[in-house]
This record gives structure tokens, sequence and C-alpha cells, in this order.
């Protein structure tokens, strides 16, 4: 990927992002929350990363921010009023974020960047990927679906009627 | 550079006139099968200097130009955004899908070998899917941005009846895709080419006839037609989440209605039908089972198979509104309990079935 097309991309990214937290009316932050979703897909194409690209598009932006949107329809969420917090509580927000800020820069400046390195054939595709999940990283994968099978069992037991 | 730019626009072109051409083919047989159905005579009115094609001026030429002459009306509190943003995005993902459609095999012409697919994708059949996914947030957002109880009602159902057949779909594929080893349509198309025992060609419909049927049921319900047009249910809700609209956002949203059964269309003809294939016609010209063969030059071929692809897209559109006029709508109980308790556990045991003859009889591969 160019570096002018990273550029704008990473700015609307941003932009996106900015907007979930930022706008006042629920539905937009949850369109925020999509338009930043696609457009991590788009980053990830453009590290070659078809697969992970297209599963981000599909899980999140495509089911997970649907039913974000479907909540709050269905609860029918107004306009937040604009309201101060503390003083005491921004303050300490904005140290927070500062002292964040700070740590990334600083990795940025200490990490040591090497050539690029050139990706083989296959890269980023399904059996590439496949082939790490299935093998190096079996372990954590099957205890991943493990975890998603609990929290099904989890969700049909909230949502059963009660005897 | 600049040859391989203009061919890949021409690839891009060529599939995005196929499927705009079936579409609006869709359109005239939605008008005209409806009136067979009904033993009406259907749509003959408008004619241009007395001539009326059998009404094809009037679906696909008079219709069009009053909706776009029409007035644009925006309710009182519509959000003025979305309510405009809505129809774009429940159009674009539904044409953005036909990327990754092949339509053909190879054109060998001037030394070049262009393979006949706008996008060759590694993970064709995901980007579909993830298209498919993204059309719902233009049934959600008009529902929303209407501010009309009918249209939010009907944009909840829609995404609710959206994401529960989307599962089903997914599923579908996945016992296409353990057949064919791949995710690349254009190679499933490929491998669609070869014989059973010599003379029957290896289509999807031949492996995996249950996960057709969950693939072209599914794939109606996503469109939001009848019987699974709970979103738009006129009886119940006016016009459901596009009610507010008019003028050319209306057509916009009929628009995406139409590509998708295109959609849904090529998806069965490419996983289950052979896609471009014509049996016994490889790149070379025909070999048929008992010994003879037509040699035929690589264009020719090509021109055959993107034939071949639109005869089959229109014949499944064809089927699509055969089957919408036919069906009286779902209930929504109904269709939850169709989506959840029928075709979702029927497309895993099609899944748990295909990994087991996979296991034991090997792949397509």
């Amino acid at each position: 990927m160019s570096i002018p097309l990273f550029l704008v991309l990473a700015a609307l990214t941003v932009a996106s992002a900015l907007t979930v937290i930022i706008h006042r009316n629920p539905i937009y932050s949850a369109l925020g929350l999509v338009s930043t979703l696609f457009l991590l897909a788009v980053l990830f194409l453009g590290l070659d990363a078809q697969m992970v690209a297209v599963l981000q598009i599909i899980v999140y932006a495509g089911a997970i921010v649907v039913l974000f949107l479907f909540v709050i329809m269905l609860l029918n969420l107004q306009v937040e009023e604009r309201s101060s917090a503390a003083p005491p509580l921004i303050g300490a927000a904005a140290l927070g974020g500062l002292a964040m800020g700070g740590l990334v820069i600083l990795a940025i400046v200490r990490t040591q960047f090497g050539a690029p390195v050139p990706v083989h054939a296959g890269f980023g595709g399904t059996e590439a990927l496949a082939e790490r999940l299935f093998t190096v990283y079996l372990l954590p994968f099957e205890l991943t679906s493990l975890l998603l099978l609990v929290a099904i069992v989890g969700a049909v037991v909230v949502g059963r009627k009660r005897a | 550079m600049g040859i391989e730019v203009a061919i890949a626009c021409a690839k891009a072109v060529v599939m995005l006139l196929i499927a705009l051409q079936v579409m609006a083919m869709g359109v005239y047989f939605e008008r005209k099968v409806s009136a067979i159905i009904q033993d009406r005579i259907g749509a003959n009115r408008a004619a241009i200097f007395g001539f009326a094609g059998q009404g094809i001026v009037n679906t696909l030429v008079a219709d069009p130009v009053k909706f776009l002459l029409k007035e644009d009306v925006r309710p009182a509190g519509a959000d003025r955004l979305l309510h405009t943003l809505a129809p774009v995005m429940a159009v674009v993902p539904a044409i953005a899908a036909f990327a990754v459609m092949p339509f053909g095999d190879v054109l060998e012409i001037a030394g070049r070998t262009i393979n006949l697919q706008a996008a060759s994708l590694d993970v064709g059949i995901l980007y579909i899917l993830a298209m498919a996914s993204l059309g719902v947030y233009g049934v959600v957002l008009a529902g929303w941005a209407s501010n009309n109880r009918w249209s939010l009602l009907g944009g909840i159902r829609g995404s609710a009846q959206m994401i529960s057949y989307e599962i089903a779909m997914g599923l579908a594929l996945v016992g296409i895709v353990l057949t064919y080893d791949t995710f690349d349509l254009q190679e499933m198309a490929r491998r669609q080419g070869e014989l059973i025992w010599g003379w029957l060609p290896a289509w999807g419909i031949v492996y995996q006839p249950l996960g057709f049927l969950i693939l072209f049921a599914a794939g109606i319900a996503e469109s939001k037609r009848i019987p699974f047009d709970l979103p738009e249910s006129e009886s119940e809700l006016v016009s459901g989440f596009f009610t507010e609209y008019s003028g050319a956002k209306h057509l916009m949203f009929m628009m995406s209605d139409f590509v998708e059964v295109v959609l849904v269309a090529g998806l069965v003809t490419t996983l289950f039908f052979g896609g471009w294939q014509i049996p016994y016609l490889g790149r070379e010209g025909f070999h048929f089972p008992w010994g003879s063969t037509i040699a035929l030059p690589s264009l020719v071929v090509a021109v055959l198979q993107i034939l071949s692809f639109s005869v089959k897209l229109v014949f499944f559109t064809w089927l699509q509104i055969v089957i919408r006029w036919t069906l009286p709508r779902f209930r929504y109980d109904q269709l939850m309990r169709l989506g959840w308790k029928g075709l979702l556990p029927a497309s895993l045991a099609n899944v748990v079935v295909s990994a087991a003859l996979v296991l034991l009889v090997g792949s397509r591969a």
C-alpha cells in the first residue's frame, strides 16, 4: 500500500473512531464503529491479509454492530445530554491520556525498524492462516472455541423462560 | 501497466453489465410472470412510436423514468444524512459482491491469458458473504432515519431476519467449500468441469443437493422478497422500511432487491450449476464422452461460456420470481422457526455429512 493511500485511510479511520466516542447520537456512534471496522479491514487488505480483512467485515461490521444498532433502536435511545464531569475526573482523564500517548511515542522511538521483508506467495490467504492456526496455535484456538461455547450456553440459560 | 488497467476495467464493466441486464430482465419478469400467474395481461400500455414490445417499454423505460422524475419527499423529523445514505448503503454492497463472480474461464487473445473474473480473490466466497452482511445497514438505517413507526418496525424485522438467515447461508457454503477444497469461486467453477464416470458433469448439485436447497432458501430470505418479505409486509407495515421513500431513492431500494435476486442466482449458478461451464466444453472446444471432438477458437469458447453463465443467471432469476408469485408470506414466528429450527440444523447436518464423506472418499481437489 502506498504511503499517501495509507495516510488517507488512517486519517479516516481515526476520524471514524473519534465519531464513536464524541457523537451525541448513539446511532451515529454505532455507524462510526462500522466505518472504523470497515476501514481497518481495508488496512488489513493493504497488509496482504485478505482472510483477516474479510473476517473482520463478516464478524464485526456485518453481525456484531448490527446487533448494537438493533438494541439501540429497540430501546429507542435518544440523543445524549451533554453533561460535564467533575473537574478532578477531567484532570485524571487528561493525565491518563497524555501518559498513554507518551508511552506509544516512546515505543515507536525505541523500536528498531528493519528493512521491509517481502512476503511469500499465499501470505495472508486461507491456507497460510489455517496452517498456523491448526498447528502452532492449536491450543489457544481450541480454548477460544471452548470460551465461545460457554458464552453460548450462558446466553441460552439467560434467555430461557423461568419455569 | 496501462493495458493491465484497461483489461481490469473492461472485466469489471462486463460483469456489471451482465448483472444489471439480468436485473432488468428480472424486473420485466416480475411484471409479466405475475400477470400470467394471476391471469392478467400485465404492463402493455406505454409505447414508443407504437412499439410496446410486450410491455418491455413499460417496465424498462416508462417506469424508471417516472421514478426518476418524481418528487423526492423527506418526512419532517427524518434524519437528513441517514435518510439519503440508506438507499446507497443498500444497493452498493449488493453490486460490489459481483466483483468475484467468474463469468468465463480464460480468454487467450494476442498472447495474453485473461482470467474472466473481475477480481480474483483467494477468499471469494467469504467476500460475497461479507458484502451480503453489509446490505443489512441499508434496511436498518432506512427504518430508523424515516422517523416513522412502520419503517422502524420494518427495519428491526429486517435486521433480525437477515442475521438469522446469514448463519444458515454461511453454513451451507461450508459444505461446498469442503467439496471443492477452495474459497475461490473461479477455481470452484473450473473443478465443476470434471466428469464423474466419464459422462456426468461434476456440478455442485451432484455433491451438495441439500446445500443447494438451503442456500437457495436462505438467499431468497436475504433478498427480503415474498415469502420472506416481513420487513416490507405491505398489509401490516404500509411498505415497511421504505415507506417514507419516493422517487429515485425508492427506485434504489427496488434495485437493491432485484440485484440481490441476481446475486443469489449467480451464487447458485456458480456453486451448484457449473457457473460458466457447458457440459463437455473445454478450453480447446467440445470433447464428447462418445469420443467425437469439435475444436473451437478461444474467443468462441469464451463467448459461449459467458452466454452459458448469463442464461443460467436468467433462469434462476426467473425461478425466484415464480417462487415469489406462488407462495404466500410467512408469519413472523414461522419465519424464525424455519430459519433457526429448520435451515440451521439442516445446514449443520450437511456440514457433518460432507466432512465425513470428504474424509472417507476424498474431496474433488
